[in-house]
């Protein structure tokens, strides 16, 4: 295939173009207004900035947007991530509306568009980078957009032009009762605006049953138009970041800044990638298909329903066998204990069906089948807390997920006390934990009264510092952790410092 | 395969002449058929000698230019030609498994609707990247599973279909380049999928909970009413919410049954979009701990609203009365842990526990009952309670979506009209307008179908073998005589609509308009 040489000027181009004076030709210089506190970043920036301004800039939203991802690892609600946030945008990244009076106006919105432009560079060149960015981009952007003032927000809305259609007053008189179901118990929905969108615009409205729907348009209430301004500045900030991809190679010669972008891009590890399967097998411990049961004693919550749910049926659906057979190979269980693992546990099944049902799972877990690209990483890595907690719900008849979400109050206080947890303060604890939505503070809890000795042991004889026992967000870790305050005097823990 | 594509510009001339003219399309495979005739002239003759004859064919397959058009039709079977011919269907239906390899090579030469199959995933006569770049992922006798297989033409898949005879084969997504080239790519994210019907699953295995007549893999009619009821609520909101014209269920051949929203519109959408489409169906939540599995808001969406409505009768009839779900104690229970209020509660377990047996539908009405009668605390209101019995009666009746299937554009599906290994059973497609008479245990087997044809005798009366009648039969082909006909008909007019379509835009647009002023 021929490729176009980059350096080519787009032939519709050409003929703006003094041809004499073309290899000249530079991206004009054109005056920046920022009319809005908001930005879609539609235009890129002209001015000239010094290397210093440069890196700084990125630096401080890096910053910005590294924290709003852990903000999202850590489950928080939207109001809690908006108050956490606010000291944080105030020192790194201010944004003023335009009724205040600051002089700095421009300067901050100036740093804000550039320092944007700035990361598109440094995180275009992968497609994972790029979902990152536009992910955590969304989030700055909808973060910002839900505390604008209503009408700095609308005079925003207009200037970028969405088009919907309003609602005729007489539609609204045929729907009323679907449009009235629709906007809450709020009851004086009569003033309300309605739009009329294609639905695949507000996927999310749609999704969670907040639009009321008809031949194919979503019936959109005025104050939901954010959700839809927010798809739409995905939606372009994605396309953009397509075409910077294919325009970075012209970058490769500039060798001031590349340095730096990469050095950017480089910084912006996942928290969540943090887990590292080198670190987690715990030395010395007996790590085997017939050990499990006795291992089972230290696993956290979910592992442990699954492990139970997998003794009382001898059987586990689809997703539940992947979770525990990605934590058990986190553990240390090698591909070939975990398969008789496997083939004693499903007893009731024949040989035959586990060959053909089942082993290729396992198998594929572990790396060694599947395509290139599974074989080569070693399979999958073993699913993070806000893997579970987030992604694939439990259904009907499944066990997997995380108990302290996915279960009602009285099957997770049941579970608890079959595992041996009874005491009142720890449930009441649990339940405070499960209903502000802090599942992870409920698994770290239990943790904590279950190895409340050894952790006062470990703390008194400075094993380990308390570093090392911050909170556990990786059921590995929990394991490993766990196997380790058990066996304080068994195992050297000074050969297996853990990373936290 | 390298002989598939030395072999694909002559069938791309053969292909594009064929299929110009559909509407000649049943004359010209006929045409086609002639020359074939001979080599399928002994669909009578013993097994030992016709698996010799399809051998040989396959070792020459790719040289045998008439191997392309395939008979579709038997040399005809006169019964006063061939006495034995009635003894052949009989030994096929008892001694033979659905699986075997011979019954489906038979079932794939003579009755799988191939045409038509290339037809809905073309969306045009002449073959385009739409069925090029689509993939096939076929799963061969001995479990092994072959993805990312494509054909140009609807021939070739019928070929390699016939060559390799996999028990099942499923649908995917059309890609960005042909799936066969997608290691030559320098970089992997090139090989995307572009796009893909819309599908959806239901499986009676997750009805498990609440269903009493069977479990597992077994199904009755008593239970098929849940699929019943689901199809009309999955159906209704696609059509009138979202808009969609095109959408075929289909019979999963045991216990279930796929939706294939075929619109262009629906074919094209990302995984976010299809995850929205799923969420907004996707009423029943929660794994067997989670308790009460149904969660909504009030007011009732208008999707809800009119599920309930669509679903009450249901419950009434095909649940309470038919399912008894509350017979013993112990599921009583449930019920009884889904209801708001524990005075209540303890009333109705003391009623209940005097008089075991008590049917579902007196239970169900015993709740009010008490509920007027005082028992129920001071704190129970009335709306409470009818929406905590609102949420009873959708757990028990609304859709239970294999979710996963609907949210990826990369999911693979059974193709329609495969025949299910263990039931033999032919994935055929279920007219929604007749819902309620479909009867899955009535759904045409490969073995039936098979002495179906052998025991045909010329459509109409049977014994006269006059001239106009033997002109007649042999337009005839080998579906027509079956029980398979009414479903293929259906499907090629699911398909000639959606061609329509497809082919006229300024057509649809003002068709769109038309169905809009209606609502």
């Amino acid at each position: 295939m021929l490729r176009q040489d980059y350096n080519r000027i787009d032939p519709k181009r050409r003929n703006v173009l003094d041809y004499r004076k073309k290899q000249f030709a530079d991206p004009a210089y054109k005056e920046t207004e920022y009319p809005h506190r908001l930005n879609f970043y539609a235009t890129p920036p002209t001015a000239d900035i010094t290397l210093e301004q440069f890196e700084q800039w990125a630096i401080d939203r890096l910053r910005i947007l590294a924290e709003l991802e852990a903000c999202s690892f850590r489950n928080k609600s939207p109001a809690e991530t908006a108050s956490h946030m606010k000291p944080l945008l105030e020192k790194y990244l201010p944004l003023d509306s335009n009724t205040s009076s600051s002089s700095k106006l421009f300067a901050e919105r100036q740093k804000d568009h550039y320092s944007h432009f700035i990361l598109r560079l440094a995180f275009a060149s992968t497609e994972d980078l790029r979902r990152r960015f536009s992910r955590v981009e969304t989030m700055l952007f909808r973060l910002r957009l839900n505390e604008d003032t209503l009408r700095e927000r609308n005079a925003f809305v207009q200037s970028i032009n969405l088009d919907c259609e309003p609602v005729t007053e007489e539609e609204r008189n045929e729907y009323r009762d679907e449009l009235a179901a629709t906007a809450g118990f709020r009851k004086n929905n009569e003033d309300e605006l309605w739009f009329k969108v294609d639905w695949e615009r507000v996927p999310d409205l749609v999704e969670g049953r907040r639009v009321f729907l008809k031949a194919g348009k979503a019936y959109v209430p005025s104050r939901e138009q954010a959700s839809m301004v927010v798809a739409e500045f995905t939606q372009r900030l994605e396309r953009a970041l397509e075409l910077t991809a294919r325009a970075l190679p012209r970058l490769d010669e500039d060798d001031r800044l590349t340095p730096i972008l990469d050095h950017l891009s480089k910084n912006f590890t996942t928290p969540d990638a943090s887990y590292n399967s080198s670190t987690s097998s715990v030395p010395g411990a007996d790590i085997s298909a017939r050990n499990v049961d006795a291992l089972s004693s230290h696993f956290p919550l979910c592992m442990q329903h699954l492990h139970r749910s997998l003794r009382r049926d001898s059987h586990l659906k689809h997703f539940g066998r992947l979770q525990y057979t990605l934590f058990l190979k986190g553990i240390g269980l090698n591909l070939e204990e975990s398969l008789v693992f496997w083939r004693t546990s499903f007893n009731k099944v024949s040989d035959d069906t586990f060959n053909k049902e089942y082993k290729y799972n396992v198998r594929h877990s572990y790396g060694d089948v599947g395509g290139d690209s599974n074989r080569r990483g070693g399979g999958y890595s073993p699913f993070s807390c806000q893997k579970i907690l987030t992604e694939h719900p439990p259904g009907p008849g499944e066990a997997h997920g995380c108990p302290y979400r996915h279960f009602n109050l009285e099957n997770l206080n049941t579970l608890l006390q079959g595992v041996g947890i009874s005491d009142r303060a720890v449930l009441q604890g649990v339940k405070q934990d499960k209903d502000s939505q802090k599942f992870h503070m409920a698994c770290n809890r239990v943790f904590e009264y279950v190895h409340k000795k050894e952790i006062q042991k470990a703390k008194e004889e400075g094993i380990m510092t308390s570093a090392q026992l911050e909170t556990i967000v990786h059921p590995n870790e929990y394991f490993k952790r766990s196997y380790l305050l058990k066996n304080l005097g068994k195992v050297k823990t000074e050969d297996v410092k853990m990373e936290g | 395969m390298p002989h598939s594509v030395s072999n694909s510009p002559p069938n791309d001339m053969e292909q594009i002449m064929g299929d110009a003219s559909p509407q000649n399309g049943d004359s010209q495979t006929t045409d086609n058929d002639i020359p074939m005739a001979e080599a399928e002239e002994t669909p009578t003759a013993t097994d030992g000698d016709e698996k010799k004859d399809v051998k040989l064919e396959d070792l020459f397959a790719d040289v045998d230019s008439d191997d392309e058009f395939p008979s579709s039709k038997p040399a005809e079977t006169k019964p006063s030609s061939s006495p034995e011919a009635p003894s052949s269907p009989m030994d096929i239906e008892t001694d033979v498994k659905a699986s075997d390899p011979e019954i489906m090579r038979m079932f794939y030469q003579r009755l799988f609707p191939w045409r038509h199959l290339f037809q809905w995933l073309n969306h045009s006569p002449t073959p385009t990247n739409d069925f090029g770049h689509r993939e096939f992922a076929l799963t061969l006798q001995g479990d092994i599973y072959l993805r990312y297989m494509s054909y140009p033409t609807s021939d070739l898949l019928r070929k390699d279909i016939l060559s390799k005879m996999p028990s099942r084969f499923e649908i995917g997504p059309v890609y960005t380049t042909n799936p066969r080239d997608r290691k030559t790519l320098r970089n992997l994210s090139a090989f995307k999928p572009l796009s893909k019907e819309l599908c959806f699953d239901i499986d009676l295995t997750d009805y498990d909970d609440i269903r009493t007549c069977c479990d597992k893999a077994n199904i009755c009619n008593k239970c098929w009413q849940f699929m019943t009821m689901a199809i009309k609520v999955i159906d209704a909101a696609l059509r009138d919410d979202f808009g969609f014209k095109h959408i075929m269920w289909v019979y999963s051949g045991r216990r279930g049954a796929h939706a294939w929203v075929c619109d262009k519109k629906a074919r094209v959408m990302d995984d976010q979009k299809r995850r929205a489409v799923a969420g907004y169906l996707e009423v029943i939540r929660g794994g067997a701990q989670s308790g009460k599995k149904v969660n909504v808001r009030r007011p009732l969406h208008p999707h809800l609203s009119r599920s309930l409505d669509i679903l009450a009768p249901h419950f009434q009839t095909d649940v309470l009365e038919s399912q008894d779900p509350w017979s013993t104690p112990a599921r009583a229970e449930h019920l009884l842990s889904l209801l708001p209020d524990k005075t209540l509660n303890d009333s109705l377990r003391k009623k209940w526990d005097s008089s075991p047996g008590r049917a579902s539908a007196s239970k169900w009405a015993d709740i009010d009952a008490v509920a007027k009668s005082g028992a129920g605390g001071k704190s129970l209101d009335t709306r409470t309670l009818l929406e905590a019995k609102q949420d009873v009666v959708l757990e028990y009746t609304y859709p239970r979506l294999d979710i996963e299937v609907s949210k990826k554009l990369n999911h693979l599906l059974k193709s329609p009209f495969v025949v299910h290994p263990g039931t033999g059973r032919v994935c055929v497609p279920i007219n929604t307008k007749r819902l309620e008479e479909f009867d899955p245990l009535a759904v045409p087997t490969v073995q039936g179908l098979l002495a179906e044809i052998d025991g045909w005798e010329g459509g109409g009366g049977g014994g006269g073998a006059g001239a106009e009648e033997e002109g007649k039969g042999e337009n005839v082909q080998d579906w027509e005589k079956t029980s398979l006909k009414p479903y293929i008909e259906a499907f090629r007019g699911f398909v000639l609509a959606l061609m329509k379509d497809e082919r006229d835009p300024k057509v649809k647009r003002e068709r769109d308009e038309d169905e809009g002023m209606e609502f």
